[in-house]
């Protein structure tokens, strides 16, 4: 053998070592076994805040509800997975975690555009989802039994944002930014339809990718001088758009989806960006329940909750629920019944009672808007609500 | 969309075209001389050794984080309100140019020179490598020590002060400071290289190492000089791209490097006026291709084909001078 043969018999034998590995260190089932509940959601990059939040959120459920799961005789355990909000590590992850057996449900994700690809991989083994922050209209209307989500839409998002520009707001112009993914661009063209439904005129309706100089894309704002400027995507783009653009001197009112929803948002855009409207389908922190919640986060964690951690505690104390009825007896649970189970529950939480139709969706769900109060991120559960709807999700298309 | 036709039909829009004309035209110089400050890296290092550093925009943007950690650090024993602006700004960006200066000699010293007698795809894969490597090093030391990926530059109030010179146009003081700050820089590059003794020899080695090292050059010394002054100027570029955009993350200096490496090449890579000039060429194709694009086709086309625009351009012009605007200036190696 050369010496390049014998490297590459060694690199193809490194490679079936480390391919081999699971099966060796496979759980030893103990007892009734261990139910594994998973989280997937950002963990670290330009979303980590809201990412930690989904994980630690349902951590907080885990601790708190488990008890009942661990008097019948099972093992309850936490399995942070971090997709990085890049679909591409969310499906390489989704397939790791169906190969686990014992896990028996997912909280996440973070991103729509993760979250979609994702759960066709767990639809595979019927592994029952529960998102407590995906918007987007497609998690839910391809009707698949497992996937579930404790929030609202974005095709009902966007027309809240549209109701409170036209009806509270009476702008008779918009300019409509988004950047570009499934989520942003989403949230921007329902907003913008239902914007122009009310005769609002939209004046500019584009996407970027750019995250650093917005300059060029500012000055045709300014020129045209809009009454609104609407930014569908996330803070990490929306809030140096937005910083730049008032300091730019456009005078226009700012709106955004939920995806400006994280203290963040004024982290980065300082000052300038106070005053700035969000629609949100998480529930303000100012509710009694929310605030209980608020206080028992800070106590564990040493920080205020994130948006969507108490989406994330809802969607948690969801599937411990439906885990207990499946568990009933002492049954080992199954993907197929644990999923089947979750649609049955109904939960009345801190985000208000929640049931899930056909689809996943909750039966009903709220929605706020918020307005960004003040610079200091300590301070960002203290926004105030402008505005509050409740709404039914829309029938399937089909 | 006919409803997009509509609202790009109304009369105004001529006047408007032409109104934002010279805001988009300063956008864009802004941007051109960022771009042309990080170019000056690439192209200095492939004038004297025909090799493209790749990680040339992680020192970059290392110049923006030491810049943002000293400004933080000088917010929160309070003093930055206290002094004065331009001794701040003079300080962070000579520290930040030491050391992105610093980090692209040490780069040189460990990632390349043992490659320098490789083939020439070699040290091109070692500096990619490199480039990953310090992206998540950046990470990894910035969550350790802030936990946090998002770094806001601290705003120096007087920088943020704009100068309406009409009612749609205005500039702000941060853009005068880093047009100002570029000029000063490539002018200085432009005198070290073309002027001084230190100059010749680095335009020496780039003509025919073995040649210099027979008049008494010392090679080695020259190429740890050439990426001090590509890293220096790189980490200038860094704080002033800060002070400009205040937001950066560890992954930040990706896309402005690569375009600052277009840059090069459109310009003629190893030819610093080039470097200069295909910077403000790309900058302002990017900024006329953003606001007008949509404006011109009635929305049809947005921002978001600003990239494509600015990059067929590109093709084009590197079609009829495929070494460049000023390549002819670039010579043949013995």
């Amino acid at each position: 053998m050369n010496p390049t043969r014998i490297r590459s018999v060694l690199a193809i034998g490194a490679a079936l070592a480390l391919a081999l590995l699971p099966l060796g260190s496979g759980p030893a089932a103990q007892g009734k076994g261990t139910i594994k509940i998973a989280t997937q959601s950002p963990l670290s990059g330009g979303q980590a805040a809201l990412g930690e939040g989904i994980k630690l959120g349902t951590q907080l459920a885990v601790e708190k509800f488990k008890g009942n799961l661990e008097k019948a005789g099972f093992r309850v355990e936490l399995v942070p997975y971090d997709d990085q909000a890049k679909p591409d590590v969310g499906v390489a992850n989704a397939k790791n975690i169906i190969a686990d057996k014992n896990i028996m449900v997912v909280i996440g994700h973070l991103n729509s555009g993760v979250a979609i690809p994702s759960s066709e991989v767990y639809k595979e083994d019927s592994l029952p989802m529960i998102s407590p922050a995906n918007t987007n209209e497609k998690v839910t209307d391809r009707g698949y039994p497992n996937v579930n989500r404790v929030c609202g839409r974005d095709d009902v998002q966007g027309p809240v944002g549209a109701e409170f520009a036209a009806g509270t707001l009476k702008v008779k112009t918009a300019y409509v930014l988004h950047d570009k993914t499934t989520y942003g661009q989403g949230v921007a063209e329902a907003f913008k339809k239902d914007l122009e439904k009310k005769g609002v005129k939209i004046i500019g309706f584009e996407g970027t990718e750019e995250k650093s100089n917005f300059d060029p894309i500012i000055t045709p704002i300014k020129a045209k001088n809009p009454d609104l400027v609407y930014f569908g995507g996330i803070y990490d783009q929306g809030a140096p758009f937005f910083k730049q653009a008032r300091e730019k001197g456009v005078k226009a009112k700012f709106l955004g989806p939920d995806g400006m929803d994280s203290s963040d948002f004024v982290k980065i855009g300082g000052k300038v960006v106070v005053g700035t409207y969000y629609t949100t389908a998480a529930a303000p922190a100012s509710s009694p329940q929310a605030k209980q919640f608020g206080e028992e986060f800070k106590k564990k964690y040493g920080k205020n909750p994130e948006p969507y951690a108490a989406e994330s505690y809802v969607a948690t104390a969801i599937a411990i629920k439906a885990l207990e009825d499946v568990t009933k007896g002492g049954k080992a649970p199954t993907r197929e019944a644990v999923a089947a189970s979750i649609r049955k529950v109904k939960y009345n939480g801190m985000t208000g009672t929640i049931e899930f139709d056909d689809k996943g969706d909750p039966k009903k769900a709220s929605y706020y808007v918020m307005q960004v109060s003040s610079d200091n991120p300590e301070k960002w559960s203290e926004n105030k609500e402008a505005k509050r709807l409740a709404i039914a999700a829309p029938a399937m298309k089909k | 969309m006919v409803d997009r036709d509509a609202a790009a039909d109304r009369p105004m829009d001529f006047e408007l075209l032409v109104g934002i004309f010279p805001q988009v035209l300063l956008d864009g110089l802004l941007l051109g001389f960022m771009y042309a400050l990080i170019a000056l890296g690439y192209t200095m290092v492939y004038g004297v050794l025909e090799f493209i550093n790749f990680a040339h925009s992680e020192i970059f943007i290392v110049g923006a984080f030491v810049g943002v950690e000293i400004l933080l650090s000088l917010k929160n024993v309070g003093v930055l309100e206290t002094l004065p602006w331009p001794l701040v700004l003079l300080g962070v960006m000579l520290a930040g140019m030491l050391a992105s200066g610093a980090l692209a000699v040490s780069i040189e010293r460990i990632a390349y020179r043992p490659l320098r007698a490789a083939p020439r795809l070699i040290p091109l894969i070692s500096a990619i490598g490199m480039s990953f490597f310090l992206q998540d090093v950046i990470r990894l030391v910035e969550s350790l020590w802030r936990n946090a990926f998002n770094l806001v530059y601290p705003t120096l109030e007087p920088l943020n002060v704009r100068y309406e010179l009409t009612s749609t146009i205005d500039v702000s003081a941060k853009s005068l400071v880093v047009i100002v700050a570029a000029l000063l820089m490539l002018w200085g590059l432009h005198a070290l290289v073309n002027r001084t003794k230190i100059g010749t020899a680095i335009r020496a080695v780039a003509e025919d190492q073995a040649a210099a090292s027979l008049m008494g050059i010392d090679v080695n010394r020259i190429i740890s000089l050439t990426f001090l002054i590509g890293g220096a100027m790189g980490g200038a570029a860094g704080v002033l791209f800060g002070v400009q955009y205040s937001l950066i993350n560890p992954y930040t200096g990706f896309i402005p490097g690569l375009k600052a490496f277009t840059a090069a090449v459109l310009g003629g890579i190893g030819n610093i006026p080039g470097a200069m000039l295909g910077g403000i060429v790309l900058g302002l194709l990017e900024a006329f291709a953003a606001s007008y694009l949509s404006l011109l086709t009635g929305g049809a086309f947005g921002a978001e084909y600003k990239d494509i625009f600015a990059f067929s351009v590109l093709i084009l012009i590197l079609i009829f001078r495929p070494k460049g605007l000023l390549g002819e200036v670039v010579r043949e190696r013995a």
